[in-house]
């Protein structure tokens, strides 16, 4: 086990390092000339010379890798243009918001998936598995910032059961106000007992949560059902059918116990997919989190915060990868011995 | 066998659909009711009409025929989606063909490159070098076909490995067939079943991404009727026109839809691994 530790974390390492020289090419050598951008427009050839010094440029690339480098390490990860703090503040400040409708759109996800793949697998060629195999089709075919802007017009504009955008409720901040711990309005309000201010959250969570459920639920009722179909077929779980358990049983206990490892490591990956989906729909929901902070970069051609937050999904997307492969080679020994 | 046929069942629903906006596309001048209106025309005193027997889908802003635009989004979308997977395909086979059957640095170096670039979720790379370069639909396919081609040298890269130690393989080196000709006639046919169901799977992927940057305004600019532009642009007078923004989302849908249900069945069907054991 340890030494397969030391060689998945070494390869992740390498990744990152890959991950940062790639951010590094999109941040510094792909834009054509940063010098350029940054002196303006109208500068003279002597303004563009004077900030090349300035920016480092004249100097060979081997030494503004290894100074972009240091950079990330030591917190360093430039300047947003658009609202000039630190990138990584920022990134810093736009993450829990994200975060906490990532993990609401997961457990929906989780929710819908696994159940609806279980009895497409317990009634295989059914019309219910069917039905369901198209629906999981659907949802991984979905484009996100369509279904938001559909979701929103139905439910919030036409209906007016749900709130349009936003987070809370604006004027329970006068009532019931919000004491903010961790920035994640649904964990904060819960924490303080403040309940008027929690249905006001999680009422507000509920259509940006489901539109990035969409690509969650998909995937997890596929892999649920591919997993089950191939544990159905063999002779330990053919074993359990012939000892008379309820077919119920066989499905949902012994053929499920082996689908759950597949199914927690499609979730950690669909937790960085998710992540930029939420670049497409959080602005459709005022959501301050991200994917707002993303796309008002993308609107402002931020450069550094482009870079910023392409830097920060991939090393949370090798991140989870990483922990996956090591709880996974924990509990199951073919996979650290291979 | 009856799960064959069940798998056709997606192929024949995806197949048609696939082929369906493919005849759309090659023949949208002749069943778009206002031809013109794909381009900059522009009729203000028609803004916003509401859709009607005149005008299926409505009209936009500047009272262009919804209907028309996004007949001839087909040309666009599913059309980018093909040369991006060409050029992906055309970068990852022959990396991956290298990788698997020589084995050694050569492999090691270019599955270290594919990590790297697997390490970004797709939509994330490809926005994040479309948002430093300027806003083109040549630079979405580039930078697209850049995130996709580590897939494809995987996927040919497993496939050319086992194919490298089996016993006909070693006969032609035995009988001294260069190089070059035993990977184009014996390593690389084996590797094309699992390479067509993985395209066609995939290009309901890029369809959605080439839609998404065009939403976030990096892809295909005013007045090209690419369906993800027309959902952004719709957002703005969505409350009132609930058209603008349906149809073009529906044809993203439907087309996304079609190719990933065809990328299924193509699997199912090909594949005798996914058949239960009863």
């Amino acid at each position: 086990m340890t030494r397969y530790v030391i060689r998945r974390v070494a390869l992740a390492l390498v990744v990152v390092t890959g991950v940062v020289i790639l951010t590094f090419v999109i941040a510094g050598v792909v834009p054509g000339d940063p010098a350029a951008t940054w002196a303006g427009p109208h500068a003279s050839a002597a303004q563009v010379a004077r900030a090349r010094q300035y920016l480092g440029l004249n100097e060979p690339l081997p030494v503004r890798i290894t100074r972009y480098f240091g950079g990330i390490l030591t917190g360093d990860w430039g300047v947003s243009v658009h609202t000039h703090n630190p990138v990584l503040s920022d990134i810093g400040t736009a993450a829990p918001a994200t975060i906490e409708l990532v993990i609401a759109a997961l457990i929906i996800g989780a929710a819908a998936g696994i159940p609806l793949g279980l009895a497409a697998a317990r009634w295989p060629g059914s019309i219910l598995d069917h039905v369901i195999r198209v629906g999981s089709v659907l949802g991984v075919s979905m484009p996100v910032f369509w279904l938001a802007l559909i979701l929103q017009l139905v439910f919030a504009q036409r209906l007016r059961m749900l709130p349009v955008a936003g987070q809370y409720d604006p004027n329970l901040m006068f009532s019931h106000p919000l004491v903010t711990r961790t920035q994640m309005p649904v964990v904060d309000s819960l924490i303080s007992g403040n309940w008027p201010m929690l249905g006001s959250t999680l009422s507000h969570l509920i259509l940006p949560a489901l539109v990035v459920a969409t690509y969650p639920a998909g995937v997890v009722a596929r892999i649920t059902r591919a997993q089950l179909l191939d544990t159905l077929g063999e002779t330990h779980v053919q074993m359990v059918r012939s000892l008379g358990f309820p077919e119920r049983t066989v499905v949902g206990t012994f053929a499920m116990k082996l689908a759950w490892n597949p199914v927690a490591a499609i979730l950690a990956l669909v937790f960085a997919y998710s992540l930029v989906n939420t670049f497409l729909v959080e602005s459709i929901f005022d959501w301050p989190g991200l994917g707002s902070y993303a796309a008002a970069s993308v609107a402002t051609l931020d450069t550094p915060a482009i870079a910023g937050i392409t830097l920060f999904v991939a090393i949370v997307y090798v991140a989870l990868n990483l922990v996956v492969d090591l709880v996974q080679a924990a509990l199951d020994p073919r996979i650290r011995l291979s | 066998m009856i799960r064959l046929l069940k798998a056709n069942q997606l192929i024949t629903a995806g197949g048609l659909i696939v082929l369906l906006i493919f005849v759309v596309a090659v023949f949208a001048p002749l069943l778009a009711p206002y031809p013109a209106d794909a381009g900059s025309a522009t009729h203000p005193e028609n803004a916003l009409l509401a859709p009607s027997l005149t005008h299926l889908f409505g009209t936009d802003q500047v009272g262009r025929d919804v209907f028309s635009r996004v007949l001839y989004g087909a040309r666009i979308s599913p059309v980018i989606a093909l040369v991006v997977l060409l050029l992906a395909c055309a970068a990852g086979v022959p990396l991956g063909v290298a990788a698997g059957y020589f084995g050694g640095a050569a492999d090691e170096v270019i599955m270290r490159v594919t990590d790297v670039f697997l390490a970004f979720p797709s939509l994330l790379l490809a926005l994040a070098f479309v948002a430093v370069l300027p806003a083109s639909l040549t630079v979405v396919t580039i930078a697209i076909a850049i995130t996709w081609w580590p897939w494809y040298a995987r996927l040919i890269r497993g496939q050319a490995a086992s194919v490298a130690g089996r016993p006909y393989v070693e006969a032609c080196r035995a009988l001294g067939i260069p190089r070059w000709r035993i990977l184009l006639r014996h390593v690389l046919p084996n590797s094309v079943t699992p390479l067509i169901v993985q395209v066609s799977l995939d290009a309901g992927g890029v369809i959605l991404t080439i839609s998404a940057l065009s939403f976030l305004g990096l892809g295909a600019q005013d007045p090209v009727p690419e369906w993800g532009l027309m959902v952004a642009e719709g957002e703005n007078y969505f409350t009132t026109g609930w058209w603008l923004v349906t149809f073009p989302g529906l044809a993203i849908l439907i087309t996304a839809l079609a190719f990933n249900l065809l990328g299924d069945g193509l699997r199912d069907a090909l594949d005798p691994r996914r058949l239960p054991a009863r």
